[in-house]
């Protein structure tokens, strides 16, 4: 029988000839493409066995992407959040420090409008809008087009704001480094259990709006205890991109992140 | 939401696998679907509709669910956790990261229907090496 789909070798035919004969050795594993087939006998009905991930175009665009961030030691960050939560507004806090530093472009993607871009924009950095349209999450291949009309410089950091949404994004690999999860106190506490995915595939949370904590019920020892609980290795970052308290470890944090993109290439280049 | 772009890149899939071999028609699709893709109930909801006007309309999905295991690294050995999503060792506590299984959302494989004259000439079982193939 076969390991990876539990096929038997012994009845499978393609358009009549045997599995075994049609198989090629070592094909399996990985996004196997064999394609054995189970013809029927009468040459019209064909079992064809495929076993590919059912995202592998967007796999393959991100990992394309990868690449490309690679080649010019981009830092890529996807952030996700729900709706809310401050990625727009933690994003022109952090464009306004990190001017000057280190070079930042930003793709931003809303479902509709041009207004988080602009805001971008307003902070000064280089800034591309994607409008999915009714679509609820950023894929690898528009975020590449994205990626082709911004052009970023060697070194950049490229923030990709994903659409506001905990539960979709977290499906599609956008070729990013890291995927950081941003959760606001005004929400609620329980967020990484209700939303496990995200916080599970985020290697960093910050926990946004901490100025706000006197005035809501949050308790945010415990919201860290429940996003650990879904991701044991997940760091967390507080802060509050109103009052700025915070916002150094966030930045210093970047810069690392940066600074090992920067070396990966040097690496790779030499 | 996603299952639509789940089910549409599903049925682009298969299309391709159908052209390839000369199909007229995608008769049965079967998909794996680990636990923690959570899409499930979902994807049979929306196949129907994003499949019609293509060469799956029609067509009868399988899921086959495949559950979730996880590496405990102080056990060394693959263990099921006692909730979806409380990724601790069942037997030493110890938090594991590394699911082995369970997020699996894999196209199996596609029957279908090749008219006699696609038939006659059928394409070789030695295709692994052609272009669709060339993707990572």
């Amino acid at each position: 029988m076969c390991g990876v789909c539990g096929c038997g070798e012994g009845e499978a035919r393609l358009d009549g000839r045997a599995l075994a004969q049609a198989r090629i050795p070592g094909e399996h594993g990985g996004h196997g493409h064999h394609h054995h087939a189970h013809g029927q006998g009468h040459g019209r009905r064909a079992l064809v066995e495929i076993e590919q991930d059912i995202l592998s175009k967007n796999d393959a665009d991100a990992a394309t992407n990868r690449a490309r961030f690679g080649e010019r030691g981009i830092l890529a960050l996807n952030l996700v959040s729900s709706p809310g939560a401050g990625k727009t507004t933690l994003l022109t806090a952090t464009i306004e420090t990190l001017k000057g530093s280190l070079p930042v472009a930003v793709i931003e993607g809303d479902q509709e409008t041009a207004n988080d871009a602009d805001r971008i924009r307003a902070a000064g950095a280089r800034a591309v809008q994607i409008n999915t349209g009714r679509g609820c999450h950023l894929d690898a291949h528009t975020v590449g087009h994205a990626f082709d009309s911004l052009a970023p410089e060697i070194g950049t950091v490229l923030f990709i704001e994903n659409v506001g949404n905990l539960v979709c994004p977290a499906a599609f690999d956008l070729g990013e480094d890291h995927k950081v999860a941003i959760l606001s106190v005004a929400e609620g506490e329980d967020k990484p259990l209700k939303y496990p995915d995200m916080f599970a595939a985020a290697e960093l949370m910050v926990l946004n709006k901490i100025d706000l904590l006197p005035y809501v019920e949050f308790d945010p020892d415990r919201a860290i205890e429940y996003a650990r609980r879904v991701n044991p290795q997940i760091a967390v970052i507080r802060l509050s991109a109103r009052t700025g308290e915070g916002m150094p470890a966030w930045l210093d944090w970047i810069r690392q992140a940066s600074e090992r993109a920067l070396r990966a290439r040097t690496a790779s280049v030499a | 939401m996603h299952e639509l772009s789940l089910a549409t890149s599903l049925i682009e899939l298969a299309c391709e696998h159908a052209a390839e071999n000369g199909a007229s028609r995608v008769t049965r699709l079967r998909v794996r679907l680990g636990v923690l893709a959570a899409v499930r109930r979902a994807l049979y909801f929306c196949f129907e509709p994003a499949a019609r006007g293509t060469a799956c309309e029609g067509a009868v999905l399988e899921i086959d669910e495949v559950p979730l295991s996880v590496l405990c690294p102080a056990c060394d050995a693959v263990k099921t956790p006692s909730g979806l999503y409380n990724f601790r060792c069942p037997t030493c506590g110890t938090p594991t990261p590394r699911v082995v299984t369970g997020r699996e959302m894999q196209l199996v494989s596609v029957e279908l229907d090749i008219p006699e004259a696609a038939s006659e000439s059928p394409p070789s079982a030695h295709r692994s090496d052609d272009s669709t193939s060339a993707r990572p």
